[in-house]
């Protein structure tokens, strides 16, 4: 079954539409990842799918048990004042809120779950220091942790690699590899045609009003040219 | 030592003294705490623009033989939710219609106060607070605001640091970041409509904004902005109150004063506590 699908989705702003009949679907364990030019809709699609934005035609299905809060969702990169008190281990923390209702407190599950997802991502040493602190790679892995700590079964990531420079672009994308790899299924949203190419197992063209899916291979013959096949 | 012993016991010996320390640190810790998400957000300057529109709406209530809070909370949670609005939509816009709404304010309020007694006094009173006037009622308001703002923040306190430090997170995550949003709104507007009769309006703002920044700079986790937040107005509040007595100057202003240098010391125990770890490494 699949984890999200959208059945001829039409996402509008001010009753113009911005995508339009979108079907697509996210199955368990894949690496998807969707590009678009600026202005695509890609952003819009994000917020739709995190259930932020209610379709104006079609709908969006969550199967396998998940729900629209459940997804961890990495943001674009976040504009933080430069001295936002925040320490690594509460930003970290703040993923396991979904989990909770109005009184929310941290269970010690929770911390574990904190403590895990650092270590995973290697910043377990990181845990005391500033957030605002950290460099561009540092900071994008800590977000990173607590969208893992957030989610039940897929992460959603919108451009994450904006800003970064090239060194810690390579290490967050091999990050989110070795996730894949794990079984968690990743879902992101890039204009990074060639990353795409490199580490996707499947690939989502959408703009001009309609989308494309394509295989990595498929995707690579594209940029010289020839065209994927039309989404159902 | 007695001498001052004995001029301490005088000074609580007054009741409208016992009223403003109990009434200013009950509300000063509110405002601190709201401080945190209103520096952070960058909402500070909503702070000041409320106590203008206070001052307005308590010289025409005052005009108009009305008491003052029945028409000065309505109007200030009010212009609250208007601020906050047009703040979301884009920045220049927000900061544009502050500084409109607040001058309004004031001359509407200067306007109104000329026209009812002719005479000036008063405006000084309201620019810069007075602590003669206040009463067992005012306490009672204050900590009853306190009684609801203190244990609201302390158990929303998770969702307040995610709201506040990504709220697009937070809205994916399933919190109406909207709701705070309007709750930090409400309770602002009350604690500047309950404490600038003794800070002032011109003073007001700076029980909001100067617990949070002094906490930043030794600070650098939430927790311990808040929980430093906290405290600091309980102490500036005290010997600011104190030193107005004492030396006879203006209690709002001489908290500020206290604030400032609690401020400035925290900058440089900050710049020590820098250095020594970068000497560290």
């Amino acid at each position: 079954m699949s984890l999200i699908a959208c059945d001829r989705l039409t996402l509008s702003y001010d009753g113009r539409p911005v995508l339009s009949e979108l079907s697509f679907a996210v199955e368990p364990g894949e690496y998807l990842i969707i590009v678009g030019e600026n202005g695509s809709g890609k952003s819009t699609l994000i917020k739709a799918l995190l259930g932020l934005k209610a379709p104006s035609a079609g709908q969006i299905v969550y199967g396998d048990g998940l729900k629209s809060r459940e997804i961890g969702y990495l943001p674009q990169r976040i504009e933080l004042q430069k001295d936002f008190p925040a320490s690594v281990r509460e930003v970290i923390l703040s993923g396991c809120l979904n989990r909770h209702g109005l009184f929310s407190r941290y269970s010690e599950a929770d911390r574990r779950d904190a403590a895990f997802q650092a270590e995973r991502l290697g910043i377990a040493g990181l845990k005391n220091r500033s957030f605002s602190e950290l460099s561009g790679g540092q900071q994008q892995r800590v977000l990173l942790a607590r969208a893992l700590c957030a989610a039940k079964k897929m992460i959603l990531l919108d451009e994450p690699a904006a800003g970064l420079d090239p060194e810690a672009t390579a290490e967050f994308y091999e990050i989110l590899k070795k996730l894949h790899r794990e079984g968690v299924t990743v879902v992101m949203v890039s204009h990074d045609l060639l990353a795409a190419v490199r580490y996707a197992s499947r690939i989502l063209r959408i703009g001009n009003g309609g989308c494309a899916s394509f295989s990595p291979e498929e995707f690579r013959k594209t940029l010289s040219g020839s065209e994927g096949r039309a989404c159902p | 030592m007695s001498a001052f012993l004995s001029s301490l016991r005088e000074m609580f010996s007054l009741s409208f003294m016992v009223y403003a320390l109990l009434s200013g640190i009950f509300i000063s810790v509110c405002a601190s705490l709201l401080g945190v998400s209103l520096v952070l957000k960058r909402f500070s300057m909503i702070g000041d623009g409320l106590s203008h529109v206070a001052f307005g709406t308590l010289a025409v209530a005052t005009a108009m033989n009305v008491a003052p809070l029945k028409l000065s909370v309505p109007v200030v949670i009010a212009s609250a939710f208007l601020l906050l609005r047009l703040n979301e939509k884009g920045k220049l816009k927000g900061d544009a219609m502050i500084a409109l709404i607040s001058t309004s304010s004031l001359a509407v309020g200067a306007m109104a106060v000329s026209l009812s007694s002719g005479m000036n006094i008063d405006i000084y009173n309201y620019m810069f607070g007075s602590i003669l006037t206040l009463s067992r009622g005012d306490v009672l308001l204050s900590a009853a605001l306190a009684a609801v703002v203190i244990p609201s923040y302390r158990i929303l306190y998770n969702k307040i640091f995610t709201v506040t430090f990504d709220g697009d997170f937070a809205r994916a995550t399933g919190i109406r970041t909207g709701l705070y949003d309007t709750v930090l709104a409400v309770f602002t507007a009350l604690t500047i409509v309950l404490g600038m009769r003794f800070m002032g309006t011109l003073l007001i703002s700076a029980l909001v904004v100067f617990p949070p920044l002094t906490s930043m700079r030794l600070f650098k986790s939430f927790r311990g902005v808040v929980l430093c937040s906290a405290l600091l107005p309980v102490v500036s509040f005290l010997s600011g109150l104190l030193i107005s007595y004492f030396f006879s100057t203006p209690p709002g202003a001489s908290v500020v004063c206290v604030s400032l240098l609690l401020f400035l010391l925290f900058s440089l125990l900050g710049k020590i506590v820098r250095r020594e770890k970068k000497q560290e490494k």
